[in-house]
């Protein structure tokens, strides 16, 4: 972590209309070096019954990160690029308040290891300037990594959001969600 | 980052010094038992008590360590105590004496680990005690005038013998040597664990020198100084004694000394792993909640709502219009509630893709 080429002029944006569901990222993700080969990226059917909508999660690593703070053995960190880090194996006690806080779902709680695991942006990959193993491998683009003029040309109609209402908390994420053009929040409840 | 003192750690750990300090002079019968050549040994592992105890107190006082290491004594020391104190003992050996949760991740990290935890904490175990003058070792005055006997040997304990042995006797020499076993399992543990930090490419990319590589490096620097003391006058007449006593002492005062702020405090904070194990149970007992959407048990409902006065003392506020909060949710039900939340958001603005 002490030396890398990270690109900060790169984001991740993500469409969750754009998912069709195919888990591509989930065997990519499964790929990362620093997961130790467990995926942790979530695609769920959303009302199976009712609707074909999938939902694809990646860690929104959060600029106040709720699963660091409610961490009782401080084994979560975020680093000077944004990245909130996957628990330190060493520290973590699997007490599973992180899995339980984080408002987007996105901790797990390795029931073998006794430990959490997340998604920490493959930072094997980005810490290298190269892109996120679910990103390099999304055929519908529901999960970009790249800047923002590219994103604007890609989607003209679609503005980036990076906040979230979860009734009276707001929370700031440093990965984006695609919206409708103007948007600037997503209010979830 | 700003830093100020936490006095109320810091008295805690004074305190803990200064009884430590005054347990060690009349232990080591007013200094008689005292070995002066450990002095600066002596001064370093103060340091770390002081430290160590300072850190874990201010570590205590974050909201989510307070709210688990309270709920953890209140569990244990309710209903069936026996019952808990057996689960206690056991965990304790499954989980800190043997590591077991690491035998998943991987047998060879297991091994690893086991031979690094196991030397280390031996090595704790002889070296702590003989360094404050609460063990030492006499030669039975009667048979050391005899010269026709083999002579005696004596362990003190707080200067009472707790047991004789032979000079030349099998237990004289794994007892004389038992430090060297500690550095052969330090060694073997710590080599295989800079070998997967070298080699593997997630490690490389997520660890730093000085909080990952330097603990394994010091760790192998005060085993093979270690083994060097003893090679040296064992083998080659007390060449580079000298020069092995200042680097072994150098090392292991540095590792005293960074106990409490670096990767070793870890050794400290691991019995929370038990306190977590028993909150699981007993919350288990008490009644699990259930996720309003996907309707099925997630956690213990005695988690969500202990999240709940956790996030909010932490400044997190996810109380719902109805009273109720985002926490009741479960890690599904939250993906699922921020998915159709999207979807009606896109809907509304008239186009599914944009």
């Amino acid at each position: 972590m002490e030396t890398t080429a990270y690109k900060t002029e790169m984001e991740f944006f993500v469409d969750m209309q754009r998912c069709i569901g195919c888990k591509a990222c989930e065997m990519a993700c499964a790929e990362c070096e620093t997961n130790g080969h467990e995926s942790m990226i979530h695609v769920n059917y959303v009302e199976r019954a009712v609707t074909i909508q999938t939902t694809v999660q990646v860690c929104m690593h959060c600029d106040d990160p709720v699963c660091a703070k409610v961490c009782p053995a401080d084994a979560i960190a975020k680093d000077d690029f944004g990245v909130v880090h996957s628990a330190n194996n060493a520290r973590c006690i699997g007490c599973s308040n992180c899995v339980m806080a984080c408002p987007f779902g996105v901790p797990k709680k390795e029931e073998k290891y006794d430990m959490m695991m997340k998604c920490n942006m493959c930072y094997d990959r980005t810490s290298a300037g190269k892109k996120p193993m679910c990103a390099t491998v999304c055929p519908s683009q529901a999960l970009f990594y790249g800047t923002r003029e590219e994103i604007s040309r890609m989607r003209p109609n679609s503005t980036p959001v990076n906040k979230f209402i979860f009734g009276e908390q707001e929370v700031t994420t440093k990965v984006n969600i695609m919206m409708p053009k103007g948007s600037t929040h997503l209010k979830v409840h | 980052m700003q830093h100020s003192l936490n006095k109320k750690a810091a008295v805690i750990a004074l305190i803990a010094t200064v009884i430590c300090v005054v347990v060690s002079f009349y232990g080591s019968r007013k200094l008689q038992n005292f070995d002066p050549a450990l002095i600066a040994y002596l001064f370093g592992t103060l340091f770390a008590l002081f430290g160590g105890i300072y850190r874990y107190c201010v570590w205590l006082q974050r909201p989510p360590t307070w709210m688990y290491f309270k709920r953890t004594w209140q569990l244990a020391f309710t209903g069936k105590i026996f019952a808990h104190i057996y689960s206690l003992i056991a965990d304790a050996v499954k989980n800190l004496l043997f590591q077991s949760f690491i035998y998943p991740r991987s047998k060879k990290r297991w091994i690893a680990h086991f031979m690094l935890a196991s030397g280390c904490l031996a090595a704790f175990a002889i070296t702590i005690p003989l360094t404050l003058g609460w063990i030492n070792f006499t030669l039975d005055p009667a048979s050391a005038l005899d010269p026709g006997t083999t002579k005696l040997y004596a362990a003190n304990f707080f200067g009472f013998k707790v047991m004789n042995f032979k000079l030349g006797s099998v237990m004289a020499f794994l007892i004389f040597h038992a430090l060297t076993w500690c550095s052969w399992f330090v060694i073997a543990g710590a080599v295989v664990f800079l070998v997967r930090r070298l080699t593997n490419a997630g490690l490389i990319a997520t660890q730093t020198f000085e909080g990952d590589l330097l603990p394994l490096i010091l760790l192998i620097i005060i085993s093979v100084t270690g083994l060097g003391l003893n090679f040296s006058y064992a083998f080659m007449k007390g060449i580079a004694y000298d020069f092995m006593s200042v680097t072994h002492a150098i090392a292991v005062i540095l590792f005293l000394v960074w106990i409490p702020f670096g990767k070793f405090f870890h050794i400290i904070q691991r019995p929370a792993q038990i306190g977590a194990h028993i909150y699981r149970r007993e919350g288990e007992k008490k009644g699990m909640a259930v996720c309003p959407y996907t309707g099925d048990k997630f956690t213990t409902q005695m988690h969500v709502d202990d999240l709940k006065t956790v996030t909010k003392q932490l400044g997190f506020d996810f109380t719902l219009e109805d009273g109720t909060s985002h926490l009741d949710y479960s890690p599904e039900g939250k993906r699922s509630l921020l998915a159709k939340a999207h979807l009606k958001a896109r809907q509304e603005g008239g186009n599914l893709f944009g």
